[in-house]
């Protein structure tokens, strides 16, 4: 067991954990931010997306060890109130239909937008490939990509 | 106006009435344990809810609400079903608030889903929720403003009487509207006049979804709970024998207890949904998710074959006995079985004239097989379940689809009463038939009861995707003997599969030929399925779709053109009994996908592939378009028309054509689960491919058949004609027929 300080969503925390605990488990578990969602635990499905320093991740084989100063930000943190531009156009494209995949699809689309406002059909495709949706929502996902984009 | 009878009391709703085939026959039944002191006995923090019936809910300040009865897994049933009832009620949708009904076999019937019926078994009894509730709220205006009732008028959540000017809003009427009898019948509103029927309206849940709230089993938290999680046998064929190492890995940190777990007691009477694959398995239980993973792959665990077993089984009234053969399958054995089987006499399901007589006169026949392989479901939420067993009572919570036979399971294996099992339904992170089969929930409840603590049981991908209830591995054989004009005289299809027989003998070309055989067989496995998204639909509508198209090219006829032939001659003169389908509803659904696709203009200049099916009462029909692109497919759009009566939620029903569409075409191109010596080949995503997003089709454009029919099927209808359009796309595109899935496996 280790103590860590993290920067999670703009606050400060401490955990105390095993320095092998993915930071899946640790926003799940120890901090209680269930937003991000536990998929496969191999970096194949995308549910457990978060954001490194403004990057996408796979939370799920990240170990908290591993984080050091960098921040952290979930969808719980993503914006105040839903806010987001990528999480307004979800809302209008009205794209979850299960939507457990969805923080996930949202984290890695933001992330996208932010090093890539203007993203052609290919660019989604590559950027979103790592994200899977069972219930086949991708058409609308790449929908309020754009929408987003364009705003 | 139409006037239905209400034979209800408040809390008495249509019971639903299982047939011994799966499908639902509803009748009006009457329950009577309405008592006055429940009427404010609810667990909400809002006070002073008044509760017209088990679906609205309305405080004096005008706050209304209502309840959700069915799980909600990604259908949109929480939206739309709540839609119906405030059409009939006549409220603001946008103002009331809509809350996921716990299960209540005392309020509602039918509280599960699964078979796409949801909306259409509920499309009566959701109307006179709503409808009763208003009437009663009329009734308490007219009796305080001492008016006639049929003056009383009602707009948006409020009641009016035009002649003096006196208004309420509901909320001012709704304590005198709950002293009113319930009436004896209520008028519904004409189709014509509904406002939030047929509008758009965005999930419920939204907001939630997209913001990270939590809303899923998996999310629940409670105080002092404990994470829990299960070892299943490692192959299909194998059972417990004992724990090598439990008191080594008991000492790891954060570890609480290592114990078997036994799902249905020995002697208990199975039935539909109590499949659990593994019926005694290890649990783990500890502090934290990662810990408990820890010691997951600690343990030693020995396991051990198992003779062949009966065991009985009642499959919704009818009993059988269910055949578990010992041994390690291969996925290589189960294809050789089904091929062998094909040549050997099977049970004949429906025979319409002489099917041999007219192969012998045929001027031409055409006889192919066609297979398809055990899918896993994977849902995205793996399977979990919450659960806080007490000697008091079981408190559960979580994502399943059959809570009421699931509850009666858990009420038989702990020797509980049903009174004392309570279970809250959460989202569902897809379904798919695969949470029709809650053995986790039996699972979570022992292990709390035997560690006296709440627990949240947590499947990993892995456990997940290797517990069985699959899809079954199917086969068909297709026949069809044309005349020498190239008219279909003769249709012949066998099928069958381990341990499942995907046949619907009723189905479509039934009833459009003169001689018809259809006949099955089944192959014993110990590979458990369950349903899964269309089930058996899902295989036959591949198979057939695909054989009428080799059928309408060898004919010489056009795919689309063909089938409206036989159509034709099924509403003109129709063969036999019993057949499934409407000719003319299904013929609609044809003629509006070949308008839309501008099929017969583009048939030629593009690789277009059609097919259509009937399935869950609702008919759909796809022309799909795509390319080869360095020897990937490359599907550029799909039109899709759906004839699924009316339509709730456009855009809603919209997204489930598009969603089903998506998950059909990754099935169809890359789903499989195999074999070795029992051992499933795949056991996570990254050797079970998934469809993804630059694999998805580029458009899709969804077409619904208007017309005033009760609403039907919209969840599974649109995902088996996929296959066929893709493999009759994937003909003209490469010049090869797809008889195997998945297709990708067989491109180069």
């Amino acid at each position: 067991m280790a103590k860590f300080n993290l920067k999670i969503n703009q606050k400060n925390l401490s955990v105390d954990v095993d320095p092998s605990t993915p930071v899946l488990w640790v926003l799940r578990d120890h901090i209680g931010l269930t937003g991000t969602k536990f998929g496969c635990g191999m970096a194949q499905c995308g549910a457990c997306t978060i954001h490194l320093d403004g990057n996408a991740v796979r939370s799920c084989v990240l170990p908290v060890s591993a984080i050091g100063k960098q921040a952290i930000t979930t969808i719980e943190g993503l914006s105040a109130n839903g806010t987001h531009p990528v999480q307004k156009a979800w809302i209008e494209h009205d794209v979850p239909q299960c939507g457990y995949c969805q923080a996930g699809q949202i984290m890695s689309a933001s992330s996208l937008l932010k090093s890539n406002p203007k993203p052609t059909d290919e660019e989604i495709d590559a950027a979103m490939s790592g994200n899977i949706c069972r219930c086949g929502t991708y058409l609308r996902i790449r929908e309020a990509i754009k929408t987003a984009a364009s705003k | 106006m139409k006037t239905v009878k209400t034979t209800y009391d408040r809390r008495s709703f249509l019971k639903a009435s299982l047939l011994s085939g799966g499908g639902m026959l509803l009748s009006i039944g009457s329950l009577s344990g309405f008592k006055s002191d429940d009427i404010f006995n609810s667990d909400d923090p809002q006070k002073g809810w008044n509760e017209l019936n088990g679906f609205v809910k309305i405080t004096a300040d005008n706050v209304i609400k209502i309840m959700s009865p069915n799980p909600e897994g990604g259908q949109g049933v929480k939206t739309s079903m709540p839609m119906i009832v405030a059409e009939e009620l006549d409220v603001d949708f946008s103002k009331i608030i809509i809350e996921q009904a716990d299960l209540n076999t005392k309020h509602f019937t039918r509280q599960f889903i699964g078979g796409s019926q949801a909306i259409h078994q509920g499309w009566q009894p959701l109307r006179m929720a709503g409808a009763t509730a208003r009437h009663m709220l009329r009734e308490a205006a007219a009796k305080t403003w001492n008016v006639p009732f049929e003056e009383v008028s009602t707009g948006s959540g409020v009641l009016y009487h035009k002649k003096s000017g006196k208004s309420a809003t509901y909320g001012e009427m709704a304590t005198a509207a709950v002293q009113m009898p319930v009436p004896k019948e209520v008028k519904l509103k004409d189709i014509k006049d509904f406002r939030i029927i047929g509008k758009s309206q965005h999930n419920v849940d939204l907001k939630k979804i997209v913001s990270g709230q939590p809303l899923f089993g998996i999310d629940t938290r409670k105080e002092g709970m404990m994470i829990a999680m299960i070892i299943h046998p490692p192959a299909f064929g194998l059972k417990f024998k004992s724990i090598a190492n439990g008191s080594a890995v008991s000492k790891m940190k954060g570890v609480a207890d290592i114990f078997p777990v036994k799902i249905y007691n020995e002697g208990y009477e199975r039935t539909f949904f109590d499949t659990a694959t593994f019926n005694e398995v290890v649990a783990v239980v500890g502090k934290t998710t990662w810990e408990v993973i820890q010691a997951k792959k600690a343990l030693k665990i020995e396991w051990e074959p198992f003779e062949s077993y009966t065991q009985p089984r009642n499959m919704l009234g009818r009993k059988q006995m269910e055949n578990v053969p010992g041994g390690l399958e291969d996925s290589t054995q189960h294809t050789a079985v089904l091929a062998e089987r094909l040549s050997q006499p099977a049970t004949v399901r429906r025979k319409d004239g002489d099917v041999e007589a007219a192969f012998k006169g045929a001027a031409k026949v055409i006889e192919r097989v066609y297979n398809a392989p055990f899918l896993a479901h994977n849902c995205m939420e793996p399977m979990n379940f919450f659960a806080h067993v007490t000697n008091e009572k079981a408190e559960l919570s979580g994502p399943l689809q059959k809570p009421e036979f699931t509850e009666q399971a858990l009420s038989a294996r702990l020797g509980m009463p049903l009174e004392k099992i309570d279970i809250q339904m959460t989202r569902l992170g897809g379904g798919f038939g695969r949470r029709s089969y809650a053995h986790w929930l039996i699972e979570a409840a022992l292990i709390s009861q035997k560690v006296k603590a709440p627990v949240k049981l947590i499947y990993t991908r892995e456990d997940d995707m290797t517990s069985g209830i699959y899809r079954s591995t199917y086969t068909a054989r297709y026949r069809a003997a044309l005349d020498a004009n190239n008219q279909l005289i003769g249709f012949h299809v066998k099928a069958g599969g381990a341990p499942e027989s995907p046949l619907y003998p009723n189905r479509f070309p039934a009833g459009a030929v003169d001689n018809y055989l259809a006949e099955d067989f089944t192959v014993d496995s110990n590979i458990t399925v369950g349903s899964y998204r269309a089930p058996r639909s899902n295989f036959m509508a591949a198979a057939e779709q695909s054989f009428l198209d080799e059928v309408a090219e060898t004919a010489g006829k056009d795919p689309i053109a063909f089938r409206l032939e036989l159509l034709k001659r099924a509403k003109e003169k129709p063969v036999g009994k019993n057949n499934d389908y409407e000719p003319e509803r299904f013929a609609n659904v044809l003629n509006l996908v070949r308008e839309k696709a501008d099929w017969d203009n583009l048939k030629t200049s593009k690789k277009l592939g059609f097919s259509a099916y009937f399935c869950h009462d609702s008919y759909a029909a796809h022309v799909l378009d795509l390319e080869m692109k360095d020897d990937s497919v490359l599907i550029n759009k799909v039109w899709c028309a759906i004839d699924c009566g009316i339509v709730i939620n456009p855009d809603a029903a919209k997204n489930m054509a598009e969603g089903g569409i998506v998950d059909a075409v990754g099935a169809a191109m890359y789903g499989k689960m195999t074999f070795t010596k029992g051992v499933p080949d795949a056991d996570n995503f990254h050797n079970f491919r998934m469809i993804r997003h630059n694999e998805a089709p580029k458009q899709i454009e969804v077409h619904f058949v208007e017309n005033d029919i009760d609403p039907s099927g919209m969840g599974e209808p649109a995902y088996p004609p996929v296959y066929g359009a893709l493999a009759n796309a994937l003909y003209k595109a490469t010049g090869k027929r797809f008889y195997n899935q998945p297709f990708n496996d067989y491109i180069i």
